[in-house]
């Protein structure tokens, strides 16, 4: 599955791309040097603990930056149909019409993600009317199709208001519409966290759906580990603002190469499956504003050398699509 | 020991004052506020009261022998304005004191026993809220005969707590839900730990800020009443200066108006000060905060 | 098979000298009311029942809003329960003289799901370690309270303790305030700890060293527990050798030993759970064969299903049978308890 996803050329690209933004303590370097491409028509999940600048990096692929946020340097870069877009470099107007209309984001909190006072049919319109081309009853129609396609009674939920809803409704609606003005690419932030684990089934199932009825390109942003293992065809490890390693989702889980992938996947137990002893990595995620020098991983990695406190490793192939950053595992 | 002395005093007095110079207003507050209480609590024991009349100096400019000019008698303004100071933050000392006793306690006891206890509380404060203040104290004045700053005090005092005991009783219900009020009754540390030190440091930021904001609301009551000479209590004070100035027609004088506009400026810079000083109050009960992070 | 013989007879053991035990225990709660609407009540716990034995670990296995956070405060006295009795090795707390009281609020802790709401940030580590080992009388002097911290740190592995002793909770990561919690429930030496959701909050990586040192709790002090989660995967690693509680709505649907549970689930509810959970491995989890449930909403608290509290989502539902009668928690041969009436009938 994942190797055809990998043949396909790349939709959405990063190269060395470096942001930061400011807090009370200082500079927070949350994203160092990220170069990661999306293929069209893959799921691309990207793993990481608090503080690994996931969401930053999510973020900044619709050019959403927390106030303080500052890009120094790299760039995105957009090719859906041969052409080239630098993200950016585009004007804030391009911008505007550029989110939800090529790339959309589900973010993580799907209840204050909606205005309270507002129904559903309005939410839907407002997201509609930001963008030309789609008329009331065009965007009613689209709206009903989508919350049909979600699962949802579509009549009676687009009358609601948000706290009419369940938890995961919420959610669905969410999805629902961030997919109105046909993007391609769909973003999701912690899609099924602080749902209940029906609902989350219901969720992965629905996602996976979506995916292909609309052709989509998707890129999960989670701590979850099995969200990962359920939808993903490629993932990322992030630590500490980098990726430390990509690939394949089954070399990825059964062939871990990087000591924090490996700690990762031994750290969480199955439910089915036989016992297994579980390990959990010493210390603590590093902190953003005060990074350790050499590799970020080498004080809680039990394979560091005196080359890890000193240079920080590249990102190297150790197989077909799968990368690693780290000394020991080349 | 010297170690933990040392520690002890750094965070009582050092970091405070670093906390409070890192809010640019709040230090100007502070430093106002200083130099108020400084003029009028140390002030007279160096700045004789002047009380005798002068008739030919009636009205005089500021001048260097006068620095405000004088008043209507001939009496030097500065002199007065130093004296006149020390009432009225006694006054409004004692009543927010008075005020910020009652809410506290009678606030926090409310949301701590709830059911009955709380019920009578909130209605006798809401019965309160709905009393108009000025009206009921200008008919008091009626009534009772003012002697001494002390008796205003409290009577002021009486009568302003109810705003800040509802607030503060919404946070106390608020704290007590916490988890690590709910760890402190599992380890049985007692309903007075969890009060004095539990719940109280999470509000020691709120009850001084409301205890300044009392303080001011007690300088306005008082000064109001004063200068409507609906409380008559003789002696030199900023309130009394204003109600001498105003009967005394220095409104009309050109060469008069430091005579009744020096202890508004007064008033109005105390006043200033206190609010403004509030804001590194905050800053300065955070523990997040005074710690430099 | 002799494993299995043993589970059964330690929970016979269990039922006749818990450390603690719920009796058929009701908890409501007033919901709304003003002059225009009718006060209401949420029943969020519905006659539960269960023991646990000294040294038994008891999972309390359930999705947000089934009632097992309340089930937690009311194991560690936080709440009373509106029918029915929480019982203290037999005596009912809440009859108790002030006393025994207090031997029961000493013997037993709760370790809260959230780390950066269990310290209060007002007190550094020392001083939120040194109020329980004065009040209770366990240090005398000042240089006690330090070296019995010092010791409580080294016991969470917060080492060197002299580091953290006069830290402040705002400077501790969220892993680090959770073993200060620990230490903190530990001052008081309890012989059973309520963990309620111990580690949802606290990142992936670093979950297993806190769960580690629960087991290590469990082991090496004997302490007894009542462990919730919303995670059957991190219940059936924590409690391997002990047992699993299920919980929907309010009512326990099955109790039974983790490894029967895990292998065969009877209730519907676990069933379905079971199979729906996403695992970290994408060959199982991707050929995982789920059980559908015929409605994906959670009804409401206030507006409870009539009979079996599944029914209206339950596949296997009978009519007639199901939406009527209440399923009462029925004993097993195995020894597992059951509320279902597929399985009685």
């Amino acid at each position: 599955m994942q190797a055809t996803a990998t043949k396909t050329a790349p939709i959405l690209s990063t190269r060395d791309l470096w942001l930061e933004y400011s807090n009370r303590r200082g500079t927070v370097k949350a994203v160092r040097g990220i170069t990661i491409d999306l293929y069209r028509g893959e799921s691309l999940a990207l793993i990481g603990e608090s503080g690994s600048g996931k969401t930053t990096l999510g973020l900044s692929l619709i050019r959403l930056l927390p106030g303080s946020g500052r890009v120094r340097s790299g760039s995105i870069l957009y090719e859906p149909d041969g052409r080239t877009q630098d993200i950016l470099s585009m004007s804030e107007e391009a911008m505007r019409r550029f989110r939800w209309q090529e790339i959309a984001m589900v973010f993580q909190s799907a209840l204050n993600a909606f205005n309270p006072v507002l129904r559903i049919w309005d939410q839907i319109y407002d997201t509609v009317k930001a963008h030309d081309g789609m008329s009331k009853q065009e965007a009613r129609k689209r709206g009903l199709e989508l919350l049909k396609m979600l699962q949802l009674d579509p009549e009676r939920v687009i009358r609601s208001y948000p706290h009419e809803l369940s938890g995961g409704m919420r959610q669905r609606v969410l999805i629902a519409v961030s997919l109105l003005l046909n993007p391609k690419i769909l973003i999701l932030d912690e899609p099924t966290t602080a749902l209940d684990i029906l609902t989350q089934r219901n969720i992965i199932d629905l996602l996976r759906k979506i995916k292909t009825e609309l052709d989509l390109s998707m890129v999960f942003i989670s701590h979850d580990l099995s969200l990962a293992a359920e939808l993903a065809d490629r993932v990322a490890t992030m630590y500490a603002g980098s990726v430390v390693e990509i690939g394949p989702v089954n070399d990825m889980f059964y062939r871990p190469r990087h000591p924090y992938t490996v700690g990762l996947i031994k750290a969480v137990p199955t439910v089915t499956g036989d016992y297994r002893e579980l390990f959990s990595i010493p210390g603590s995620p590093p902190d953003l504003v005060d990074l350790p020098s050499g590799c970020k991983f080498h004080e809680r990695c039990d394979r560091a050398t005196k080359r890890c406190h000193e240079e920080e490793p590249e990102l190297v192939p150790v197989g077909d699509g799968h990368y690693v950053r780290c000394f020991s595992a080349t | 020991m010297t170690m933990r002395i040392r520690a002890l005093a750094r965070s009582l007095v050092l970091d405070p004052l670093r906390v409070i110079r890192r809010n640019k207003m709040g230090f100007a507050g502070f430093l106002v506020l200083s130099f108020i209480l400084l003029l009028s609590i140390v002030g007279p024991l160096f700045i004789p009261l002047d009380t005798k009349t002068k008739i030919d100096q009636i009205y005089n400019p500021p001048s260097w022998k006068h620095i405000l000019g004088t008043d209507s008698q001939g009496r030097d303004i500065f002199s007065q304005i130093v004296h006149g100071g020390k009432d009225v933050l006694l006054v409004a000392f004692l009543s927010s004191a008075i005020s910020s006793m009652i809410a506290v306690t009678f606030g926090s006891l409310s949301a701590f026993l709830g059911g009955r206890f709380d019920s009578l509380i909130m209605t006798v404060t809401d019965i309160m809220l709905t009393i108009p203040h000025f009206p009921l104290l200008s008919v008091l004045a009626a009534f009772v005969k003012f002697t001494s700053p002390v008796m205003l005090a409290v009577l002021l005092g009486l009568l302003a707590w109810p705003g800040f005991l509802r607030a503060l009783r919404a946070q106390v219900l608020s704290l007590k839900e916490r988890d690590y009020v709910q760890a402190a009754r599992v380890l049985d540390l007692g309903l007075g730990h969890i009060i004095f030190r539990e719940i109280m440091p999470n509000m020691m930021a709120y009850i001084a800020i409301a205890f300044i904001l009392g303080m001011t609301g007690a300088v306005y009551s008082q000064v109001g009443l004063i200068m409507l000479g609906l409380v008559p209590f003789s002696g030199h004070n900023w309130g009394v200066m204003i109600n001498l100035a105003w009967t005394r027609g220095a409104i009309f004088y050109s060469g008069s108006m430091s005579y009744i506009l020096a202890p508004i400026a007064m008033i109005a810079l105390f006043q200033w000060s206190m609010v403004a000083f509030t804001r590194s109050l905050e800053e300065v009960f955070n523990p997040r905060l005074r710690m430099g992070q | 098979m002799m494993k299995e013989q043993k589970n059964t007879a330690d929970a016979r053991k269990a039922a006749a000298d818990p450390v603690i035990q719920m009796d058929q225990v009701t908890k409501t709660f007033p919901w709304g009311g003003s002059i225009l609407s009718r006060r209401r009540t949420a029943k969020v716990l519905d006659r539960v029942s269960f023991a646990i034995s000294k040294g038994e670990v008891l999972c309390l296995v359930g999705e947000s809003g089934c009632g097992k956070t309340t089930t937690g405060k009311l194991v560690a006295g936080l709440l009373n329960p509106t029918e029915g009795r929480v019982l203290f090795h037999g005596a009912d707390i809440w009859k108790m003289d002030p006393q025994k009281f207090k031997a029961y609020r000493r013997a037993v802790q709760l370790i809260q799901q959230d780390p950066y709401a269990s310290l209060n940030p007002a007190h550094s580590i020392f001083d939120t370690l040194k109020a329980p080992l004065v009040r209770h009388g366990i240090v005398r002097t000042q240089e006690e309270a330090l070296s019995r911290a010092k010791e409580l740190l080294q016991t969470v592995d917060l080492t060197p303790p002299d580091d953290f002793l006069f830290k402040y909770p705002h400077q501790l990561s969220g892993g680090q305030r959770q073993r200060v919690s620990i230490a903190r429930a530990l001052t008081v030496n309890p012989e059973f700890i309520v963990a309620d959701e111990a580690v949802s909050m606290i990142d992936v990586s670093i979950r297993l060293s806190i769960i580690a040192l629960l087991s290590r709790l469990k082991n090496e002090l004997g302490v007894t527990f009542l462990f919730i989660t919303h995670d059957l995967a991190m219940a059936r690693y924590f409690a391997w050798e002990g047992r699993i509680a299920v919980m929907y709505l309010g009512s326990i649907v099955e109790i039974g030993t983790t490894a029967r549970l895990i292998q065969e689930p009877l209730h519907p509810y676990t069933k379905a759970l079971l199979l729906a959970i996403p695992e970290a491995d994408p060959e199982i989890t991707r050929h995982k064969q789920t059980l559908p449930v015929r409605s994906l909403d959670i009804p409401s608290l206030l507006d409870l299903p009539s009979g079996c509290k599944f029914h209206p989502r339950c596949l296997f539902f009978i009519e007639g049978k199901c939406d009527v009668e209440v399923p009462q928690l029925t004993p097993r041969e195995d020894g597992r308890l059951v509320a279902c009436h597929l399985r009685s009938a």
